[in-house]
């Protein structure tokens, strides 16, 4: 008879699984406290939380904070119109060549990220582009479009197509009802969306160090001191602040959407 | 008396108009949508593709390094030099060794959710699955390089439970050892497995919970013993799963040039090679001719894949 138990080697090994993914990141929460900076010593020699203020009055760490946020925002915000407006038209109309769009939308983030980074940095090079915050910007909304179109063409499907008729019907003009019909419902959607978009715009770093230049986002910077440390227990601070800006967005995403058939977060 | 109002409202204004506009022609409502998003993507991205297929052709003046702009296949043809040609074949072995690991890791996991995980526990399992996928890859990459490195925890647990022995034979071995696990290609190897097991994990579950109960039921009334439905049953519908998650792993790990930058020998893998080639070395027209292996490799392998259906898994 088919036995409905899972086996404890199977048990073991998902949860095992797990833990795999998960203890590694802990860890850092551990070593952003050790008293220890020359080394990655394990166990630490003792615990201290001098790190924290030290991180803080690092000159050099708040204009990549700043431009790391700045940059995300905007990608956010404007890949959040791109992808609206293309999953509005995906998910209503079946047109010619809908299926070539579809895969161009998922092409930046399906293709490896030095792929987009490196055509990114040919195009500037050949249209002689200087680098600048904009061309960061440029990259980040282009792989974050494909983000906020899969959630918001999941709520889309969902969505009867009655309720607009019954709004024009009703007398509302289309942009009535995008106003006060479309908009209420695909809301949490469309921000779970954004708080992704954001989580993996703050977090790139393979497509921003091609389309940088000299400046340096939080991810940059961090990537230089992991290359070539200098004051170890700040990488480890920088750490955690990076980790707590892209998982808070990511669990409001999860609530969000959760128990409908389009949990947020199922594709990156 | 007041007259009846009539069936047409009139129009209000400009929206109005638009709004009757859009009724009478729904594929004008149509490109107005796509309009935008289709601009930003064909320009942008795909005009980017082409500058980066442009580039390849293009090659550069050995003396003065300056890029001639005339069509030439002298880049593609130094792809094919000795030390390059060990640069792809390296990043494929460890891409493909990448996979195998993922997948054999990502198995138990995904199949556990699938089929046993109910309730609070399927929560836990997606979660567990969605946050690690999700958060930050620098952090993920930096925490294993302070596992890894020599006076790491690694080295720590292994002296505690008397395991050094194991640990030094295992760096001793030439090809994957090294001086510590942070400098050696298995430290890179088991970097890359971590950071890509979600993509596996994903695509896995989702095919596995589409195999229907009542054909595991079938299998074990026609006296399948529970191996038996696994290995006839499970896993051939598992595989679509397996390959659509393999598309990522494989894909990921190709054009990854943090990590063998961080945890390994410093052997160049693509990603590394195209990094370098278009900054230091400033051999656009190399890099680029890098950048599209990669994409040649992955049109291959999509065709395959979508052959054996592994899209429906997506």
């Amino acid at each position: 008879m088919h036995s409905d138990r899972a086996s404890l080697g199977l048990k073991i090994a998902a949860v095992g699984g797990l833990l795999f993914l998960h203890l590694p990141i802990l860890l850092i929460f551990l070593y952003a406290f050790t008293t220890e900076d020359k080394s990655y010593q394990f166990p630490p020699p003792g615990l201290t939380t001098e790190w924290f203020g030290v991180a803080w009055n690092r000159e050099d760490i708040w204009p990549p904070l700043y431009l790391s946020l700045w940059v995300a925002t905007i990608a956010t915000f404007l890949a959040m119109i791109l992808g609206t407006l293309v999953s509005a038209a995906m998910a209503r109309a079946s047109f010619f060549g809908r299926e070539q769009i579809s895969l161009l939308i998922i092409l930046p983030i399906a293709l490896p990220g030095v792929i987009t980074g490196m055509s990114l940095r040919s195009a500037f090079s050949i249209m002689d582009i200087p680098f600048s915050t904009w061309t960061i910007i440029l990259g980040h909304a282009t792989f974050c479009i494909v983000i906020v179109y899969n959630n918001a063409v999941a709520r889309f499907r969902r969505l009867s197509g009655g309720i607009l008729e019954a709004s024009a019907d009703l007398g509302a003009n289309s942009f009535q009802t995008f106003r006060y019909v479309l908009l209420p419902n695909l809301g949490t959607a469309l921000l779970a969306g954004g708080m992704l978009a954001f989580a993996l715009s703050f977090d790139e770093v393979i497509v921003t160090t091609f389309t940088a230049g000299q400046q340096s986002t939080l991810p940059i910077w961090m990537l230089q001191e992991l290359v070539r440390p200098r004051q170890r227990p700040v990488t480890n601070v920088v750490a955690i602040v990076v980790f707590t800006a892209t998982f808070v967005p990511i669990l409001i995403a999860y609530y969000l959407t959760r128990g409908g058939s389009e949990t947020a977060g199922a594709g990156k | 008396m007041t007259s009846p109002t009539p069936a047409i409202l009139p129009e209000r204004g400009l929206a109005d108009r638009l709004t009757a506009l859009f009724w009478r022609h729904p594929r004008l409502l149509l490109a107005v949508l796509l309009t935008p998003p289709l601009l930003w993507l064909g320009v942008v991205y795909l005009g980017s593709l082409f500058a980066l297929l442009l580039q390849s052709f293009y090659s550069i003046d050995e003396f003065s390094g300056v890029v001639k702009e005339e069509f030439t296949l002298k880049t593609y043809a130094e792809l094919f030099r000795a030390q390059n040609l060990d640069i792809i074949i390296r990043t494929l072995v460890m891409s493909a060794a990448v996979t195998i690991g993922c997948a054999l890791i990502a198995f138990p996991i995904a199949y556990y959710a699938a089929r046993f995980a109910r309730g609070k526990w399927k929560a836990v399992f997606y979660l567990g699955v969605m946050l690690p996928l999700w958060s930050s890859y620098l952090v993920k990459v930096y925490a294993w390089k302070l596992i890894l490195a020599k006076e790491g925890i690694i080295t720590w647990a292994a002296e505690g439970v008397g395991l050094s022995m194991i640990l030094n034979a295992i760096l001793a071995i030439p090809g994957i050892g090294g001086n510590s696990l942070s400098t050696s290609p298995l430290g890179t190897f088991i970097v890359f497995v971590y950071v890509w097991l979600p993509y596996m994990i994903l695509p896995m579950q989702a095919a596995l919970e589409r195999v229907p109960t009542s054909m595991l039921e079938a299998s074990a009334d026609l006296g399948a013993s529970r191996a038996q439905t696994f290995r006839t049953v499970i896993l051939p519908l598992a595989m679509p799963g397996v390959i659509a998650g393999s598309i990522f792993t494989f894909s990921l790990t190709m054009g990854d040039y943090i990590i063998p930058q961080i945890v390994g020998t410093s052997a160049r893998f693509i990603g590394l090679a195209v990094y370098q080639l278009q900054g230091t070395a400033g051999n656009i027209p190399l890099a680029a001719a890098f950048a599209v292996v990669p994409i040649v490799i992955m049109l291959i392998y999509l065709t395959i894949a979508k052959r054996k259906g592994a899209f429906d898994a997506l």
